[in-house]
């Protein structure tokens, strides 16, 4: 019977999968990781912002100005404080500001007593905005009753005219998923294919292989046919997840599942070139995560996996801008929300692929069968 | 005057029956050379671990190579198995040059490494699909635990079972494609008597199944009833080799005598009686 190097690839491969689904790790890495960091992001992003704001004691609520601001979906009043604790609160930052009116009488001015707080001065401002706002709209009513009797035209300041288009709402679960999506791919690359080869040199199972008449390239193939399929079978659980439980957009629905799956095994691929090179160079198995966590937490924190990489400053853009895991993400981001095609982020799968020929230049170098 | 052959026989020791029975087996097989090993010197870079050691092992038998930790044994099995590269030196086995036809020497042979580990997670019965894959054969995995009476594991993964049973599931692991010739690097250390017992039976019914066994050990009381000629190899060098009796015969012709007389039995005898001789499974 002629021997058949795929059937020997395809062996390993099944083996190795077998081997992948039973090691707890894997599965937690893998799905656990990243479904708990959806869970927690999506439910923290859905709230939006939101400006806590202490009532004084003895203030008017039946006053317009609070009126007004109770319609208002971003202020939230606090009221079951003492001044004291509010007081202290507010030096924390932990109260955005205190508000205290005085009822209102017609005709005079009304009092509006407003403190802020230097730990919270962006919130503090927007709540200004929001009290400018409504002042402004109660002196045009003023201004209308005044020229209504006086019979004096004023032109108005300002004409405004306010529009809102229609679009998709761009969903916290939108930004998160996919980051989380390529930093499952990152670890599953690194961590999984780093532990298994040096554990397999370590163990002599490579060396017992190369005892039969199977080929070098069989086994390097077949491992990484396994974390493939592993990897993409858990890559379309997190996105069916995310787009049945948390609504994630999927805007050419399967098409651009398949896109993203492309993605995915494209990124895998060079994180796997870390994880070869990282097993090359580990001595023994306690020296594997420390070597993956240098590769796997920069990009965990720089690539635009939580927040958004435009909200660094120039100099860590440019860093953010050199790593593989930026650009899976941002290609992945452009398939899903935009609808792009992969012939759309050919410029993310160019820095891709450069990263891809340098890793696998250097994991040639340093791998190691025994 | 008729002479009963077997009076004649019975009258000698059971030792010596056990002996003549070995050497028929050895002589029926007519001395066929399976592996030629000619002047083999392997360096690891200036260290010289064999320094061009010469041997056959014949179809058939069970060879043992002998000698004391870093003597060279398993440099030179891994030579021959084409897991290692030789210095200098020329193998041939089965009719086939370690240097040129690799390949076709690995579909051949069967190998037991040396506290080799499996690949994790798997049950007995994956590891025996693995296998077959890499060899490209169709075997069952019921049929190759069978041979070594480990069926009832069948489910267990590789690091749950004794001593012993690694050992056998070893064995099955280097049958699955039918090898002319297996080697064993040390099967039998840190197994207690009787699971050493039990593999040595196994070993020799793989013998009489016509599969050519080379064996490296340390314990001489095995080589003595398990091999058929055994090589003593010490600092690189091949420093003897023959029948264990031979050996045995020839220090004994020169008047060696133990200091100790040596009594009817031996502790592990009594370790055994006391045992008994059936194999544990634990």
């Amino acid at each position: 019977m002629q021997y058949s190097n795929i059937r020997a690839t395809l062996a390993i491969a099944k083996a190795s999968f077998r081997s992948i689904i039973r090691s707890p790790s894997a599965v937690v890495f893998s799905l656990a990781f990243p479904l708990i960091f959806i869970l927690v992001f999506a439910n923290i992003g859905g709230g939006g912002m939101s400006i806590d704001v202490g009532v004084a004691k003895g203030c008017d609520t039946l006053n317009p100005v609070y009126q007004a601001l109770k319609k208002n979906p971003i202020v939230h009043f606090i009221k079951d404080q003492t001044t004291d604790e509010m007081n202290k609160n507010l030096a924390k930052g932990s109260i955005d500001a205190i508000i205290d009116l005085k009822p209102f009488v017609p005709i005079t001015p009304l009092n509006v007593n407003v403190q802020y707080s230097k730990a919270s001065e962006n919130k503090g401002a927007i709540l200004k905005s929001a009290l400018n706002n409504i002042f402004y709209r109660m002196q045009s009513t003023q201004l209308e009753k005044i020229q209504s009797y006086s019979g004096i035209k004023l032109s108005n300041v300002v004409n405004l005219k306010e529009t809102t288009v229609t679009g998709r709402e761009y969903k916290y679960i939108d930004f998160i998923l996919p980051g989380q999506l390529g930093f499952s791919l990152l670890s599953s690359g690194v961590f999984g294919t780093a532990f298994v080869f040096i554990s397999l040199r370590l163990t002599l199972v490579i060396k017992r292989f190369f005892a039969t008449p199977v080929k070098k390239y069989s086994i390097v193939l077949g491992e990484a046919l396994a974390r493939i399929v592993f990897s993409l079978l858990g890559a379309l659980f997190i996105i069916m997840v995310g787009h049945f439980v948390f609504g994630f957009t999927l805007i050419h629905g399967f098409i651009t599942v398949l896109n993203m799956l492309v993605l995915a095994a494209i990124g895998l691929i060079i994180f796997m070139g870390f994880g070869f090179t990282i097993s090359g160079i580990a001595k023994n198995e306690s020296t594997v995560p420390p070597l993956s966590n240098i590769i796997t937490l920069p990009q965990f924190l720089l690539s635009g996996t939580f927040f958004s990489v435009s909200a660094f400053p120039t100099w860590l853009q440019y860093v953010s801008n050199a790593l593989p895991l930026t650009h899976l993400n941002n290609a992945m981001r452009k398939v899903a929300f935009e609808g792009a095609g992969l012939g759309d982020v050919t410029h993310q799968l160019l820095i891709l692929l450069i990263w891809g020929i340098a890793v696998y230049a250097v994991a040639v170098k340093t791998f190691k069968w025994e | 005057m008729s002479i009963n052959i077997f009076t004649e026989i019975s009258s000698y020791s059971p030792k010596v029956i056990c002996l003549l029975i070995n050497t028929s087996h050895i002589y029926s097989m007519a001395n066929q050379p399976i592996i030629t090993v000619k002047n083999l010197v392997k360096n690891y870079g200036d260290f010289q671990a064999i320094k061009g050691i010469s041997f056959e092992v014949y179809e058939g038998e069970i060879f043992g190579l002998l000698g004391p930790n870093g003597a060279g044994k398993t440099t030179t099995l891994e030579v021959i198995e084409t897991l290692r590269e030789k210095t200098s030196g020329e193998i041939i086995v089965d009719g086939f040059n370690i240097e040129t036809d690799a390949d076709n020497i690995k579909q051949r042979i069967g190998v037991q490494l040396q506290a080799a580990g499996y690949y994790p997670n798997l049950n007995l019965s994956e590891l025996i699909v693995l296998f077959c894959g890499l060899y490209g054969i169709n075997k069952t995995p019921m049929e190759m635990l069978e041979k070594v009476a480990l069926t009832d594991k069948a489910k267990a993964k590789y690091k749950d079972l004794s001593g012993g049973q690694k050992q056998r599931f070893s064995i099955a692991t280097t049958l699955i494609n039918n090898p002319r010739i297996i080697f064993l690097d040390e099967p039998t250390t840190g197994l207690d008597p009787q699971a050493r017992r039990n593999l040595w039976d196994l070993i020799r019914e793989i013998r009489d199944a016509g599969t050519t066994v080379v064996i490296t050990t340390h314990y001489m009381d095995e080589a003595e009833v398990l091999c058929d000629r055994v090589a003593f190899v010490d600092g690189g060098y091949i420093i003897g080799i023959d029948t264990p009796d031979h050996f045995i015969d020839q220090l004994v012709a020169t008047g060696f005598e133990r200091e100790k007389q040596t009594k009817g039995a031996n502790l592990e005898d009594v370790f055994i009686n006391l045992t008994g001789k059936e194999w544990r499974e634990s």
